[in-house]
């Protein structure tokens, strides 16, 4: 049998198809909702975002700070031990510089590019990371290595929420 | 362990396109029909059925596997729908690989499908929802962020440029131009690919493989049924897959350890003792293309960091020492999730066989590999094929 016998099947539709009706379509938009509940682990950590902190569990079989926290540590598979407050600084790991939302629409002509990075969070242990954006830099001046804090919503504004923390901004040391 | 040897009989696949008339069934069917003709049996040999297909969300057809099953030839048959993400369509197989080598069946049908399309505006909306839910998702993160945190750190940790990476955009798209059901053949140059469309830099348009609707089907035998249908089976001598930690931003997003163990559970049980050596075609996943670099090393195909040098050597061309991505990959051929898996598997079963026309790799191939990758960045699925 050779590749060339092969009949394969699949007939590839085009935008105009559809507009000139050429194929008919059936469409649906839900509105669906959900309410996710936090967790205990989580939890305690949205309401020390809240408070203006960020919180960690040790598990002290492993020696493990980690964050986010957890209840149970997953390499000893047994329950972490106790809370320990880290600090609202760290350490850019890896960043990126989106032109697209998160339904792949492009911002705006003159709109600010997002800057996601993984954070590595001071007082947690090595590599113990969080996914946050960053601001208050110019996309070119970002670099891995560099040392950011939070900047935090205000106490009335902040909801218990991740994005209690508005962004991370890189320390300016003097 | 008491297993039975588990042979590739047949397969078959659809064309890859960005958007099909068929549905999902009708994709699904056109596969299977398709392996079970190339191998003239019918849907009365099968025994039981493996079915692949990524996330309900795409279609927004909820309970999906039902929904296919007919088209998947399940009608009144034992089936079962493993899911690992975009590791469905390997992990499929090696799920039609357990039902044979366990002797609970004889044949197994394993069909994977994906038909993307049917998301508006884009189905890359549909990824939200695989981040965490309170302490990602509000911070609106696209699925393209992910893979560009990853590139950069596999970039600057080894130090490897843009331009080292995009040769395997250049090279996968213009192997596709040999696939019969390629979506996007290109022949493009570095540049293009440095100079289209920035999406989340490090990664431009030409580095991501299309969204696309499409099906692919293989047929499993246990060894002595296997031998009275074909006189040139290809065996499924070894397959691992692994997860590593859905806190993804707490692992080195460096290096793929969760794809070397894989890849190691799959060599011990196939005899692989130098994969470098022994494997001599491989299709790793490439949905991205530093991905195929990033996993040619979880597979130990190369040392870490060292998979650019032989990209741009050549020796990962189709007639180099290790082709890789013969078929023209996800960035040629296209990606409809699970699908795209079980893709790479057919494109071994073809070369093994000798059969891949004007992909065929030189040298008559006896060992190859086919892995997917997905889930959170963090699953690893890998079959390794003897002929
Ligand atoms: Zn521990």
């Amino acid at each position: 049998m050779n590749n060339k016998k092969l009949n394969f099947k699949g007939t590839a539709l085009r935008s105009s198809d559809i507009k000139e009706k050429k194929v008919l379509t059936t469409s649906w938009k839900p509105s669906l909702q959900y309410a996710w509940d936090d967790g205990v682990a989580i939890g305690r950590y949205l309401k020390e975002l809240k408070n203006g902190k960020i919180i960690a569990r040790k598990c002290k079989k492993c020696g493990r700070i980690m964050i986010p926290p957890r209840m149970f540590c997953e390499l000893c598979f047994r329950p972490t031990d106790e809370w320990v407050y880290v600090k609202d600084t760290g350490i850019i790991n890896t960043f990126s510089i989106s032109y697209v939302h998160w339904d792949a629409r492009r911002i705006k002509e003159g709109e600010k590019p997002f800057i996601p990075a993984v954070i590595e969070i001071d007082g947690a242990s090595e590599g113990m990371g969080i996914l946050h954006v960053l601001g208050e830099v110019d996309p070119e001046d970002v670099k891995s290595g560099m040392r950011v804090k939070a900047v935090w919503k205000s106490p009335e504004e902040r909801i218990g929420a991740i994005t209690d923390i508005k962004y991370f901004k890189p320390i300016i040391e003097r | 362990m008491g297993k039975r040897r588990v042979a590739i009989v047949g397969a078959g696949m659809t064309k890859f396109v960005r958007r099909a008339q068929e549905t999902g069934k009708e994709l699904a069917y056109e596969a299977a029909k398709m392996a079970l003709d190339s191998c003239e049996l019918t849907l009365k040999d099968v025994d039981c059925v493996s079915l692949g297909t990524a996330p309900d969300a795409f279609d927004g057809v909820h309970m999906k596997g039902e929904y296919l099953s007919d088209g998947a030839g399940g009608w009144r048959k034992p089936i079962m729908r493993p899911y690992v993400g975009g590791g469905t369509g390997v992990f499929t197989a090696i799920h039609g690989w357990l039902q044979v080598t366990s002797g609970l069946f004889d044949i197994c049908l394993v069909v994977a499908e994906e038909k993307m399309s049917s998301c508006y505006p884009h189905p890359a909306g549909a990824f939200l929802t695989i981040f965490d839910h309170t302490t990602e998702q509000p911070l609106k993160p696209n699925l393209i962020w992910i893979f560009a945190l990853e590139m950069r750190r596999y970039m600057e940790t080894y130090g490897i440029s843009h331009r080292d990476i995009a040769l395997v955009s250049v090279k996968n798209k213009k192997n596709a131009m040999d696939h019969p059901c390629a979506q996007i053949p290109q022949e493009i140059t570095v540049d293009d690919v440095l100079n289209s469309e920035v999406l989340a830099d490090p990664v431009h348009l030409l580095d991501i493989s299309p969204t696309s609707d499409g099906a692919a089907a293989l047929v499993l035998a246990s060894e002595h049924i296997a031998k009275k249908i074909t006189d040139k089976p290809v065996w499924l001598d070894g397959v691992g897959w692994n997860i590593d930690t859905a806190y993804w931003a707490t692992r080195d997003l460096c290096y793929p350890r969760y794809v070397e163990k894989a890849a190691r559970m799959a060599y011990e049980m196939a005899g692989i003792k130098e994969p470098h050596k022994e494997i001599q075609v491989a299709e790793p996943y490439d949905p991205f293309d530093y991905k195929e670099l990033h996993h040619m090393e979880g597979l130990l195909l190369c040392g870490k960091g060292e998979a650019p040098r032989l990209t741009a050597e050549g020796v990962t061309a189709r007639d180099g020492n290790l082709p890789i991505c013969p078929s023209g990959g996800l960035l040629g051929v296209g990606n409809p999730i699970a699908a795209s898996g079980v893709m790479k598997i057919c494109e071994i079963f073809w070369q093994l066989r000798e059969e891949a026309g004007k992909r065929q790799v030189p040298g008559k191939p006896k060992v190859g590999l086919a892995q997917a990758w997905g889930d959170l960045m963090q699953v690893g699925t890998v079959v390794v094929m003897r002929r």
